[in-house]
């Protein structure tokens, strides 16, 4: 068995020992620390990367308060002014329907009182005409023509009667 | 040439370049090939994957990373933070073996880990420099690892001497559990790869085999990188923080 020859001893190890260190040494300054860097470098980027996102979520969650903020005060707004405009025609039109109703109350008025007077003359003129045609029938029936006064009277006494 | 077809011959130590320093015998084998190899192999792997270091890693930059985290996971669940200083340390073992049991799976190519005096010179240097730790962390407290607490003292006469073997045969089942399976893969891999030629064709069989053995040899090669690894964690673990 090869393994068991004793002569061959010496020179692996002192070879075993050259490179090993050789390679330790390469391992040690060169290898490990530039591994390592990088591996660190991903990783402070990664954690670098993390807390930038969270500052983004930060600050768009305050602009999405403040947007709802600045909705919640554009929707009052809006309400108040609706109503104010409302209001504001309420009255405009209430003063416009007194105004309407003064106006037409004016015109019945006016209107009631030109039937009164026509009434009033038609009236009037209904006593004369009576009295005309009592004078005329009885000027055709009895052949003369009566007083005018009586007749006048006798025709406001009847008038009167029938009023009663 | 009976000699070469043996299943062990692929183990043979062959010396390329004859060394001599101060008279110690330092010549270049096919051995210290592997081993150099190995050493150019993966520090080129991880040089050249990181050269342009990007934020979003390429293919070659995700697998050098993913060779770093992973040794680093292990050592984060058996040592904890306290064990960070010796990453470099643990992270080369586990490179080292790694990829000398991955090149050894190359056709023709020298399994340096297949040798019990390498991976018994990597558990010694690991064991005494665990034990190091713990005497230059615990001083003589260091000791009381050998008498579990909770134990009533009648038993301490058996039980000490036998944490005192567990304790010293830890380089021994490190080092070897990494040799046998490395020995034996490869010669089951060579005893069957002799049987495809002598049986003509029904060498399909043993070729079947040979080709899934391979798979499992590749896993293997990972599997005993990853538990050579995770030991050497597990003994740091104890040095740091004895029971």
């Amino acid at each position: 068995m090869p393994q068991l020859d004793v002569t061959t001893f010496v020179p692996q190890i002192v070879w075993l020992v050259i490179s090993f260190t050789a390679m330790f040494l390469v391992m040690w300054k060169v290898c490990v620390p530039r591994i390592g860097g990088a591996l660190e470098a991903r990783q402070k980027k990664i954690e670098q990367n993390l807390e930038r996102a969270a500052d983004l979520k930060a600050e768009a969650e305050a602009a999405v308060e403040t947007y709802e903020k600045a909705l919640a005060e554009a929707r009052a707004t809006a309400h108040e002014e609706i109503a104010k405009v409302q209001a504001d025609l309420k009255a405009k039109q209430d003063a416009e329907e007194a105004k309407l109703s003064q106006s037409l109350q004016a015109k019945i008025k006016e209107g009631e009182a030109a039937i009164d007077k026509a009434l009033q003359d038609a009236l009037a003129g209904l006593d004369a005409m009576a009295a005309d045609v009592a004078q005329a029938a009885c000027e055709r029936l009895t052949g003369d023509a009566p007083d005018a006064g009586a007749v006048n009277k006798a025709v406001a006494d009847a008038a009167k009667a029938r009023q009663a | 040439m009976a000699e070469k077809h043996s299943p062990l011959a692929q183990f043979e130590i062959k010396t390329l370049v004859p060394l001599e320093f101060g008279g110690i015998d330092a010549s270049f084998t096919n051995s210290s090939l592997f081993m150099v190899a190995t050493v150019v192999v993966v520090s080129l792997f991880l040089i050249l994957a990181m050269r342009r270091a990007a934020l979003v890693p390429g293919r070659w930059q995700s697998m050098a990373e993913l060779s770093y985290v992973f040794v680093a996971n292990v050592m984060k669940d058996t040592v904890g933070s306290e064990g960070r200083k010796y990453f470099p340390f643990i992270f080369t073992v586990f490179m080292f073996i790694l990829f000398g049991n991955l090149l050894g799976m190359l056709p023709y190519s020298f399994t340096f880990t297949s040798h019990i005096i390498v991976t018994f010179t990597i558990a010694a240097v690991i064991f005494i420099g665990v034990t190091m730790i713990a005497l230059a962390k615990h001083k003589m407290h260091f000791f009381s690892f050998f008498m579990p607490p909770g134990v009533p003292m009648l038993l301490a006469p058996l039980l000490v001497p036998i944490e005192i073997i567990s304790y010293l045969s830890r380089p021994i089942s490190l080092s070897v559990r990494l040799f046998a399976n490395m020995l034996a893969g490869h010669t089951l891999l060579k005893v069957f790869a002799g049987f495809i030629v002598s049986l003509g064709v029904f060498g399909i069989a043993p070729w079947a085999f040979v080709v899934a053995l391979t798979g499992l040899e590749i896993v293997i090669a990972f599997l005993q990188a990853f538990v050579f690894t995770m030991l050497t964690c597990l003994y740091l673990n104890d040095a740091l923080h004895l029971h």
